[in-house]
């Protein structure tokens, strides 16, 4: 398979580093790769020391919201009566994110690999990877994989002669950003609607088809054969305290070099995006960036030099999310890249609660008016108010992933608010015209 | 207690016990923390956020509805932060959901006003277009407003969990999620009303009810369905002396809210054109509009006559009304010749249960026993809110459900185990759940007329043979078909199944069969729709709200009241007596009661005092079992009565037992004449697939 | 409703799956995967799938509406999904999906009457760091221009 962009020589390469090696996705250049030693190696080791490399690793959950992994695993019931899950969390919805079809398409073995490590740690017996219904190319070709993996002994009854049984199956997504998170995942894994659950119970303890489950994002899984093993110390050391590893950055927007890439936590924010990115396109000069998906609170450009770990964009006000970094140049309309995102909030929206589903439909509405040229000033601090209406009182976070773009955008570019509003001849009039 | 939690809410200390939802807590304090999906016995949703409250150390506000109160919690319901989150909802909810109050059936009664005037705010700064799409009607009864919804989804939870249905979901995403029906754009289902009775807002209305009246040009009367023996309290919503709801929202009654298709819908046969106003007397061989005073005469005369009489009464009329029937019958009359339409054999029962205490089931016993057995009998249409009892059990309580019927059943859904029986062979399918009956703490069997006569003393034998405790509960079909039994309308047993004196008296069929009767007295029943009379020369005098086939070859008709016009008692298939209120006055009909008065001064007899409540303190001291609290009935409360616990000397063959087996759509005669029940007929019945 | 010995041996295998009694988890990817075969959602399909999955036809169509790649209607022979979420709008998205609307001459989720093309502005389908992305059915474009777009859409006329 052939890359989608040439890699960077600054990258950091532990999970991408089959990435471009001919047949990468086939069971013989894995395994010819140092493939399912890992896997091999946590024969001799108990759950509890598994789970404890992994949290010396500090590696934390790529899909968005940073869980510490380790400490996920362990909340998982020992000695239950029935069987534990896997879910593998390859819904990728958030907008700017498009590294987990990679680490499927490249190396599939890496991620099952990590899926059987998690299995033996807490005692698996079966799993399934939930893939987005779009990338329907990728469930096909998983397919093709597993099969390979079940006639090749790496999937099944006793697997690699260890006496391990797992199986591992691909589940379609139909076109839902909901089900990225992973309670409504497992409901659509269910067959059901893909409206989240009341937790708790967490999925570790009440899960798919309400058995424990260990549910991670495909890069998290893909993540743990190389902590196994170089060490978690290893890779806690790749990156910066509380902040281990590398992770898969995509890369759009106003960059000479879009791409997906993979770098160690921390790196400077700015560097990345000059040096690996090859800076701004056109010779322009930057305005902001979305730092990690849609959903992540803004940075002005001032704002970007920073290292690209968990708390380090915490403290900035952001999120690392699900790594998907939007650059935008200095020519770029925030009032349209507000109503743009909340667009795509309303139409994901699931509807189940209150706020979410008038929240966002209303504030699309108000700013498609305000782009419109039929904004009234006290809409730009309405934007704001209605935003902070729905953060924290929503029945699952897309009420804030909504919600924190759409405050720091107002909060930040609200000049821009301003000019547009001001392109109303009756922006200041009580009576507003409805457009 | 030691498993009480404390914890504080609004500076107040509270306790409650552990496990308890904080919103329960807060309820218990007195503390309203407002909602609109939460709703008590039902799945939590935590949708709609009202519940919204501030706990200290939690970093956000958090659902009252889904949290357990906890040892230590601080807890604040009208802080700032929560005043304003409730507010945005309010104001997020009236995004949508049209302003049209003025021509709302809900304005006046609505939840979503309540809420926006205690909680809202009092300006509105939502300027764009709502959302809109048309309104639906899903069924003669059920009409869906999209716009008006607001998602709370409780209308899916009491159809599927509720009623057992699931006949309404949840289609589309997001802003245009709505409720939809079973079949596409219309309903299958029990068109109970559930859904529109537990609708906060006016999203769900009612055929029947729609654009009738405003709420509060309404007066509100409590009483008790007069369709099947379940005995639910119905609150008819009474307007210019006319009914136009039904419902029961204050949940008062053995029933809570419940009500099926025929308590919330199946009153209007009393508004029906065809309701008698007028007695009528054969003159020339034809029924002629007379006085009441010309045809109580010709009434008179014929009884002062003699002759050989025979008695009918009613499985609806009021106990006072029967028990003034029978004694009327044994003392004026002088004829044991009374009976009237027996569905079940509650007679064995009482005799087959002498000498043990604390076998007779009640409603309640279905809502808490540990397991429920059903012999012979399809709950869910003929007894809906025993039906609705169990389920709610095992959906509450997990109890273990049994099921030994002809056919499929919805109670199989949630069983244990199901077998079918044969040719009404019910024996061989009940014994095969021995075991597994065994294995439970205790037992409430309920059973249908195919388990009679010696049957139902087969069934106690089985029930002592499972060594647990074990409670019965005979069905029958109508509002008083148990007290007419009670009473006495029987040939061989007096009130309270005390022997009669003398000889016992003719069977209902044996009346029919009769050729040389001279007397046929009908109150409020309809014998000729299935027997033929044999004797021509009986002189026939029917009490009924309509000309039913009996009235049709009566010399005498006379227009009775219905039992929403009436006061009295009547007694639920599980023996507990409540009170029938008057909602609306009869126009040109009498009580029975009134009507078997003015008949005895006709012929100037003293039967006592003629009134409801003089009557009923002559049952309180003279039939067995009804000497029960006169305070809970007038309060409108259930009074079981007491167990007969002694031998019952019944001469009866079982084979007269027969019930009519209705359906969800169905009552008998009545049915005929309610326009609703007619036209929500067209749905399938039975099980929704 | 039978469906081709390919479909109905991947749905045997599916059924696999799910531990015991909860086979309506195959209910999503049967719904995709006979949306293809069938063309749409048809209620000859949702009753079909109810009876298998023993769920209501209504569980069913609550499940159909929620999933936005699920259609009742049937699309045309490509259907052409231009994203313009915020990545590809930043590269280009909404200047080609006006430029696909005038070209096909049809606008969001509307089908051509020849049936050949149906059109949908998609939300981000996750290829944001090759913007601007389509998918014609299943197949991803990357980077796709006005003019890579004609010559692709021309190639399947």
């Amino acid at each position: 398979m052939k890359l989608y962009n040439p890699p960077s020589p600054l990258e950091t390469k532990v999970i991408s580093k089959r990435f471009g090696v001919e047949n990468s996705w086939r069971l013989d250049t894995y395994l010819a790769t140092g493939g399912f030693e890992a896997f091999k190696k946590t024969m001799e080791m108990s759950p509890d020391q598994i789970i404890d490399e992994v949290k010396a690793s500090s590696l934390r959950g790529r899909g968005g919201a940073g869980f510490p992994t380790g400490l996920k695993w362990s909340f998982v019931p020992k000695n239950v009566e029935g069987p534990t899950y896997i879910v593998v969390n390859g819904d990728e919805s958030e907008p700017g994110t498009c590294k987990d079809r990679l680490l499927i398409e490249h190396d599939p073995y890496q991620m099952i690999e990590g899926i059987l490590i998690a299995a033996r740690a807490v005692g698996a017996s079966k799993g399934w990877v939930y893939i987005r219904g779009e990338y329907r190319y990728l469930i096909d070709h998983l397919d093709s994989v597993l099969k390979e993996a079940y006639q090749r002994g790496y999937l099944g009854k006793n697997i690699a002669g260890t006496g391990f049984d797992f199986d591992l199956y691909s589940q379609t997504g139909a076109g839902a950003y909901e089900c990225g998170e992973e309670s409504a995942l497992l409901e659509s894994l269910e067959g059901k609607r893909g409206v989240p659950r009341i937790r708790p119970p967490f999925p570790a303890v009440s899960g798919a088809f309400q058995r424990p489950t260990v549910l991670n994002n495909v890069e998290t899984f893909s993540s743990v054969p190389e902590i196994i093993k170089n060490g978690g110390k290893w890779y806690a050391d790749l990156g910066t305290p509380k902040n281990g590893g590398t992770r898969m950055v995509c890369l759009a927007g106003h960059v000479n070099k879009p791409g997906v890439y993979e770098v160690p936590l921390g790196m400077n924010m700015m560097y990345f995006i000059n040096e690996i990115g090859g800076g701004m396109w056109k010779g322009k000069k930057m305005k902001a960036t979305i730092p990690g998906g849609s959903s992540c609170p803004i940075l002005r450009a001032d704002e970007c030099d920073i290292p690209m770990d968990y708390d380090s964009m915490a403290k900035a006000g952001t999120m690392l999310g699900s790594g998907g970094m939007m650059v935008m140049d200095e020519d770029t309309d925030m009032v349209k890249i507000a109503l743009r995102i909340m667009r795509f909030y309303k139409h994901e929206s699931c509807g189940w609660c209150i706020p979410c589903r008038e929240g966002t439909t209303w504030l699309q509405k108000m700013l498609a008016r305000i782009v419109d040229g039929n904004g009234a000033m006290r809409d730009v601090d309405m934007v704001g108010d209605l935003a902070k209406s729905m953060l924290g009182r929503t029945f699952c976070p897309l009420g804030d992933a909504a919600a924190m773009p759409t405050i720091s955008i107002v909060e930040k570019f609200r000049p821009e608010f301003e000019a547009y509003v001001a392109r109303n001849p009756f922006a200041n009039s009580e009576l507003v015209q409805v457009g | 207690m030691s498993n009480m939690v404390k914890l504080t809410i609004n500076e107040t200390a509270v306790e409650a016990p552990a496990g308890t939802l904080l919103i329960d807590a807060a309820k218990l304090a007195g503390i309203e923390i407002p909602a609109f999906c939460y709703y008590e016995g039902m799945s939590l949703q935590a949708a709609c956020r009202m519940c919204l409250v501030e706990i200290e150390k939690a970093p956000k506000l958090m659902a009252a509805c889904v949290v357990p109160v906890a040892e230590g919690m601080i807890v604040r319901t009208e802080s700032p932060a929560v005043v304003k989150a409730r507010k945005t909802t309010l104001e997020f909810l009236l995004t949508n959901h049209p302003l049209d109050c003025p021509v709302c059936d809900k304005g006046g009664e609505c939840e979503l006003q309540d809420m926006v005037f205690k909680y809202g705010a009092g300006e509105s700064r939502f300027t764009e277009v709502k959302q809109h799409v048309p309104e639906k009607q899903w069924s003669p009864v059920v009409f869906y407003d999209g716009p008006r919804c607001i998602l709370c989804y409780r209308c899916v939870r009491v159809c599927n969990e509720g009623m057992g249905v699931g006949a309404l979901g949840i289609v589309n995403r997001g802003v245009a999620a709505e409720i939809a029906p079973s079949h596409g754009d219309h309903l299958e289902c029990d068109e109970c009303g559930s859904c529109i009775d537990i609708c906060p807002v006016g999203a769900l209305t009612s055929g029947a009810y729609r654009y009738k009246t405003r709420p509060w040009e309404m007066e509100h009367v409590g009483t008790i369905c007069t369709h099947c023996s379940n005995g639910c309290k119905t609150t008819l919503g009474v307007r210019n002396n006319e009914i136009v709801r039904g419902n029961n929202r204050d949940r008062s009654g053995v029933n809570g809210e419940f009500l099926c298709v025929k308590g919330r819908y199946a009153f209007d046969f009393n508004h029906h054109p065809e309701r008698l106003q007028t007695p009528l007397l054969r003159v020339n061989g034809k029924l002629e509009e007379v006085s009441w005073s010309r045809a109580l005469q010709a009434v008179v005369e014929k009884f002062k006559a003699g002759g050989k009489a025979g008695v009918v009464g009613s499985t609806r009329i009021a106990n006072e009304e029967a028990y003034l029937l029978q004694k009327f019958a044994r003392t004026v009359l002088k004829t044991n010749n009374i009976d009237h339409h027996r569905s079940g054999d509650v007679v064995t029962l009482l005799d087959s249960l002498s000498g043990k205490t604390a076998t007779l089931g009640t409603a309640d016993d279905c809502y808490n026993a540990k397991a429920v057995l059903i012999v012979g009998a399809d709950l869910s249409q003929q007894q809906p809110f025993l039906a609705n009892q169990i389920r709610a059990n095992h959906r509450h309580h997990k109890a273990g459900i049994y099921v030994a019927t002809p056919g499929a059943v919805r109670e199989d859904k949630i069983a244990k185990a199901s077998a079918r029986t044969a040719d009404g062979n019910w024996l061989p399918a009940v014994e095969s759940m021995a075991e597994k009956l065994k294995g439970e703490k205790e037992l409430l069997v309920l059973f249908g007329d195919s388990v009679k006569g010696e049957g139902v003393r087969k069934l106690v034998a089985f029930g002592e043979s499972l060594g647990i405790p074990v409670k019965y509960i005979c069905l029958v079909d109508y509002a008083n078909s148990r007290g007419a039994m009670d009473m006495g309308l029987l040939p061989d047993l007096g009130p309270g199944y005390h022997a009669v004196e003398g000889a016992p008296g003719l069977t209902l069929p044996q009346m029919m069969a009769a050729t040389d009767l001279d007397l046929l007295w009908v109150v409020g029943a309809n014998p000729l729709a299935r027997h033929t009379l044999a004797s021509s020369k009986a002189f026939v005098v029917v009490q009924d709200l309509f000309l039913t086939e009996t009235a049709q070859r009566a010399d005498v008709v006379l227009p009775a009241a219905s039992a929403y016009e009436k006061n009295g008692t009547v007694t639920n298939v599980c023996g507990q007596v409540q009170r029938l209120k008057r909602g609306v006055e009869t126009v040109g009909a009498k009580t029975d009661l009134n009507i078997i008065g003015l008949i005895a001064r006709g012929m100037g007899v003293n039967l006592g005092k003629v009134d409801a409540d003089a009557v009923f303190a002559e049952i309180q001291k003279t039939v067995r079992g009804y000497n029960v609290p006169l305070p809970v009935i007038v309060t409108g409360g259930a009074a079981q009565t007491m167990p007969v616990n002694g031998r019952v000397p019944s001469t009866v063959l079982p084979e007269l037992i027969q019930s009519s087996r209705d359906t969800l759509f169905t009552t008998g005669t009545l049915t005929r004449y309610s326009k609703i029940l007619n036209e929500v007929m067209e749905a399938p019945g039975g099980l929704y697939r | 409703m039978t469906f081709s010995p390919e479909l109905e041996a991947r749905f045997a295998d599916l059924l696999t799956h799910y531990p015991p009694g909860r086979q309506r988890g195959a209910l999503v990817p049967m719904l995709m995967y006979a949306q293809d075969e069938v063309g749409a959602v048809t209620p000859e399909l949702m009753a079909e799938l109810a009876k298998r999955l023993d769920v209501s036809v209504l569980q069913v169509d609550e499940v159909v509406g929620y999933y936005s790649m699920l259609h009742k209607k049937p699309q045309g022979k490509t259907h052409v999904q231009i994203c313009t979420n915020v990545a590809c709008m930043l590269r280009g998205g909404a200047e080609l999906y006006d430029h696909a609307c005038k070209k096909l001459g049809i606008g969001h989720k509307q089908t051509q009457a020849s049936g050949v093309f149906s059109l949908e502005e998609v939300e981000c389908i996750g290829a944001c760091s090759w913007a601007p992305a389509i998918q014609l059915n299943y197949t991803f474009h990357h980077e796709v221009t006005t003019d890579k777009l004609d010559q692709l859409l021309e190639g399947l006329q």
